[in-house]
């Protein structure tokens, strides 16, 4: 055991305290919340057709990612579609169709090749093997491939006999399909049915009894109810609270920034000031969108910060006040102009530009860190349905990412206007964005990234693409 | 926090748009508006001016006033976790830990900040009969047995209804057997007669092993059993669970479809869930999936002395003193003579808890949630500078020191918010090593010993000692360790003035000594 104290640096970008040496034992990337994954993991669906295998895959897969855990998706259909060039009709689904049978299964393996260098070469920590899976045999070869490579496996279950919700289904995501391209609805959907009774044949649910060593949960008729068999690790518990929070009821989300502030007009970051007479007349216009909006239980939710709270008040009705929706706290910055904080601190607006998202100001955070923050707010998002959150910049520009699937490259960037609302309708697998701009001028609070990151750049380099105020 | 209209609540109403706009508008005429708990299109014009706001001086939280003066304000600063009271309902035979369940959920519920209080019936029958003979109180051709049982249940759920309407709970966990359908049904329409939801858990367990390290946990020890010797104790308890097993009809997929519940089966190896209606069930829901009742220990200890503590200054990110690394390497000497298989070490981003990890030689994680707490704008001051330039603020810190937010920092009851995710993921886990600071430690302390809000900001947490928290029975027990390395003494009680008014002196009367 070594007697000698390690040395603490402080990684310039994150604000990170590391050992000066390479330590083996400081093992993990920064970040502000550990990664609780050791070995990696496989999320294999499970259903017949049009039970929302897909679009829990891809919500799923959009959540981890968002919250820092590399996740990606392999949806077999789509290497079958790559595999054979055209679809001709359900018959290829037809248990006894051995070329076709061959094929498919060729497509799993294939399929399985590419979970396996996604989690050895790309750094991978979640794979979402999207299937129907719905025979015990595909499901041990899964197994099978998973034991081999030291994976752990989670199985997610759909089950659903609501005709009704099957039809919507197949409306929303199966017409459109590259599949059914230049059929008449009505051949499609008849089509599909015919596709499903394939399955149907076959299908054998996770069993009760036989299953019980595997870990899994499943869902019966869009979250009504849940059986959750041997939760294993921290990631599979995250993966059932949030499964178990989604819904597919439809609702509109709507994200503000709170009308234009002092600070705002003479260029200052953070600060908790009040609202400019322009920011005032916003609210009032909020007020009446939202109103014509029509909206029977609409939610409100704000920070703590004086301008949203403003910006609510103005709508006449309830709101919630959420300390996790307070703007990134800027640390030593706070309260400066760009131009003041590259005259104080020019090493750090440089860091900032070469890495926005993981940038930590001194003594205050980073995008990284308000992504943790903001996460209950995205889960409480996800319980609710109709709910207007007016907020801050960087808030929403976090918000925005994890509805819109941007990356943690993109997310810093992301256009948030002053007076502009953002209307979010979930649609098939992804989400509809109506930007509604109130007609109420406000400055610009947009700072692009600059052509020079450097540290070593010029004044105006830096504050090239500050954008104008008083 | 609760709407003011009680009977609205109680109907599980939210309050009307009407309700808020009529407090709400001081300077604008407010139009007679239809009522409606949204935001539909009405003629009704917008108030001309918003309406002012002021700044709470103990949590800092913006609200509407009028001449300078808070107005009657409805906001709720934490997500609204429900908009009507929840009645908790355990179901299952004896020794299935329903009475474990109860109290941790409760202490859980109470931490977060939701009111919660167990109802644990066999305490009222405890009171009614005075003295317990036998298991043959609970044969269920007993009639007289079973009219005190009735009684009894009755009694708890009239306490649950004053509970929940007059006393401001938000959860009521009633913890009973429930075991048949007949007396759950009498609980679910006493709940909707009253306005309340209903949430089951069901502890299911077939595993011998199981139930009797739970009767030799909990039962032996229980009042009904002080003057019996083990086995007569074991055997009688046996014979208890016999007289319920008959009539037993658990939660069925079919039957209850339409109630809300979770159904644990083989102490969380496999989890029911059907239709969880809001929030709090869902956090609910979420705490139970994770909990387990595998032994391990828990340990909690402060960075070692750091340069700032030596100077009596708080917050900032300075390293350790000289003493301060003397502790952790007697930390490490310590943890290595626990001889734990598979710790997790965890500290917070700040210097000196890193550091302190470093001395042990072992993989640690960082979490940037177990900073301490931010004191704002008096980030690394003595409490003398604090007394100088802020005494007002020094002085309503002091007259409540939970809720109390330093100007541009947090309040303990924001670090709770903060630490939740640390103690899920506590639950989740095994034998973990927390190195963390002052007003963090107070606060997860408090979660594992159940203290109040009240007594948790003045909870002694010094340097250079370990507490090491053993889960036993229904609680937790706390071995203090003191690792034998002086340092400063960092606790500041209360001082006996609070007032706004009051001299320095009195102010700074219980600062510890510092350099």
């Amino acid at each position: 055991m070594s007697q000698k104290q390690t040395k603490l640096t402080q990684n310039p970008l994150q604000k990170i305290w590391v050992p000066r040496m390479n330590s083996k034992l400081y093992r993990r990337r920064g970040s502000s919340v550990p990664q609780f994954t050791n070995s990696p993991t496989m999320i294999v669906m499970v259903g017949l057709p049009a039970r929302g295998k897909t679009y829990i895959s891809k919500k799923l897969t959009r959540y981890l990612n968002w919250i820092g855990v590399p996740t990606k998706v392999f949806n077999v259909g789509q290497y079958r579609r790559d595999a054979t060039q055209a679809y001709n009709n359900y018959e290829f689904f037809r248990p006894d169709n051995e070329e076709a049978m061959k094929i498919r299964k060729a497509c799993a393996i294939a399929a399985l090749k590419d979970v396996r260098a996604y989690f050895d070469r790309q750094e991978g920590q979640v794979a979402v093997f999207d299937a129907t899976n719905t025979t015990t045999q595909r499901r041990e070869v899964i197994l099978h491939f998973a034991k081999e490579a030291g994976y752990k496996v989670f199985f997610v279950e759909s089950i659903c006999d609501d005709p009704e919700i099957i039809a919507e289904n197949i409306k929303q995501v199966k017409i459109s399909s590259p599949d059914y391209i230049g059929c008449d609805k009505e051949e499609a959907v008849a089509d599909f049915l015919k596709r499903i009774e394939c399955y149907k044949v076959t299908y054998v649910p996770l069993d009760d009894d036989k299953d019980r060593s595997l870990s899994y949960i499943k869902i019966f008729n869009v979250g009504s109810r849940y059986l959750v068999n041997r939760v294993q690790d921290h990631i599979q518990s995250r993966i059932v609270y949030y499964l178990m929070n989604i819904h597919v009821t439809p609702r509109s989300i709507y994200l503000s920034r709170h009308g234009e502030s002092e600070l705002n007009l003479v260029g200052s970051i953070g600060g908790d000031s009040g609202l400019s007479p322009r920011g005032n007349k916003f609210a009032c216009a909020l007020g009446m969108y939202m109103r014509g909006q029509n909206i029977s239980e609409l939610k409100v939710w704000t920070s703590h910060m004086k301008r949203t709270i403003q910006t609510a008040e103005a709508l006449g009705v309830q709101y919630e006040q959420w300390k996790a929706l307070n703007e990134i706290d800027a640390g030593v910055c706070e309260e400066m102009t760009y131009e003041k904080i590259q005259e104080h601190y020019p090493e750090e607006f440089a860091l900032r530009d070469q890495d926005k998202y993981r940038y930590r100001y001194p003594k205050g955070e980073s995008y990284e860190d308000l992504v943790q923050r903001l996460e209950p707010v995205i889960m409480e998002l996800e319980r609710q349905e109709n709910v207007l959150v007016i907020c801050h910049q960087a808030v929403m520009r976090c918000l925005l990412a994890y509805f819109l699937d941007k990356s943690a490259d993109e997310l810093p960037y992301l256009k948030c206007p002053l007076h502009t609302v953002l209307k979010l309708t979930p649609v098939a697998y992804g989400c509809k964005v109506e930007s509604v701009f109130l007609n109420i001028e406000a400055v610009n609070t947009h700072r692009d990234k600059p052509i020079n990151v450097d540290v070593s750049r010029g004044p105006e380099e830096a504050l090239e693409t500050v954008p104008d105020h008083i | 926090m609760k709407d003011p209209s009680p009977s609205a609540q109680l109907r599980g109403e939210r309050p009307s748009v009407a309700a808020a706009a009529a407090a709400a508008s001081s300077s604008s005429t407010s139009a007679s508006t239809p009522p409606g708990a949204g935001m539909e299109d009405k003629a009704q014009a917008s108030p001309a001016t918003p309406r002012e706001l002021t700044q709470n001086p103990l949590k800092k939280i913006w609200m509407p006033c009028k001449n300078g003066l808070p107005e009657n304000y409805i906001s709720q600063r934490k997500v609204c976790m429900t908009n009507c009271p929840t009645l908790i309902v355990t179901v299952g035979l004896p020794a299935r830990g329903k009475t474990y369940i109860s109290k941790k959920l409760t202490r859980y519920l109470n931490w977060i900040g939701v009111p919660t209080r167990e109802f644990n019936v066999g305490q009222y029958r405890r009171e009614y009969v005075k003295i317990y003979e036998s298991f043959e109180f609970f044969r269920p051709d007993n009639e007289e047995g079973l009219k005190i049982r009735q009684q009894c249940a009755s009694e708890a759920l009239n306490d649950v209804r004053q509970y929940l309407t007059d006393e401001g709970g938000q959860v009521a966990v009633f913890d009973a057997t429930n075991t048949t359908r007949e007396r759950r049904e009498t609980i679910i329409q006493f709940a909707e007669h009253n306005g309340f939801k209903v949430f089951f858990v069901e502890s299911v367990c077939e595993d011998p092993d199981v139930i009797q390290e739970n009767i030799v946990q909990v039962k032996l020890g229980s009042p009904d059993y002080t003057n019996c010797n083990t086995e007569e104790a074991v055997e009688d308890f046996m014979k208890r669970i016999q007289c319920y097993e008959n009539s037993y009809e658990t939660l069925d997929e079919a039957l209850d479809r339409d109630l809300s519940y979770i159904k644990i089966m083989d102490v969380g190896r496999r989890y029911l869930v059907n239709r969880v209606l809001d929030h709090v069930q869902s956090r609910i829901v979420y705490y139970l999936m994770n909990i387990h009742i595998t032994p391990r220990s828990i340990y909690l200890c402060r960075h070692g002395e750091s340069e700032l503590n030596v100077k009596g200054r708080i917050g900032g990110d300075s390293g350790l003193s000289a003493r301060g690394k003397e502790f952790a390497k007697y930390l490490s000497q310590f943890i290595q003579a626990q001889g734990i298989s598979d710790l997790k070490v965890w500290t917070s981003q700040m210097k000196r808890t890193i550091q302190t990890a470093e001395a042990l030689n072992v993989p640690y994680e960082q979490w940037k949630v177990l900073n301490e707490i931010d004191a704002g704008v008096c980030e690394e001051m003595m409490y003398e500078e604090i007394q100088d330039h802020y005494p007002l603020e020094f002085a309503l810190r002091d007259q409540d020191k939970y809720r109390y937010r330093y100007p541009k920092g947090e309040s303990y009851e924001d670090l709770v918010q903060r630490l939740e995710p640390v103690i899920m993921e506590l639950e989740r886990q095994e034998n973990v090593l927390v190195v963390c600071h002052q007003a963090v430690m107070r606060c997860l302390l408090a979660y594992f010993l159940d203290k109040t809000a009240e007594e948790l900001p003045y909870l002694k947490c010094p340097l250079h000692t370990v507490l090491k928290l053993t889960p036993v029975a229904y609680g937790c027990k706390v071995e203090s360790i003191c690792l034998n390395v002086d340092a400063v003494n960092t606790h500041r009680e209360k001082p006996e003035n609070v007032h706004v008014s009051r001299m320095s002196a009195e102010a700074l009367l219980t600062v510890p000594a510092h350099q």
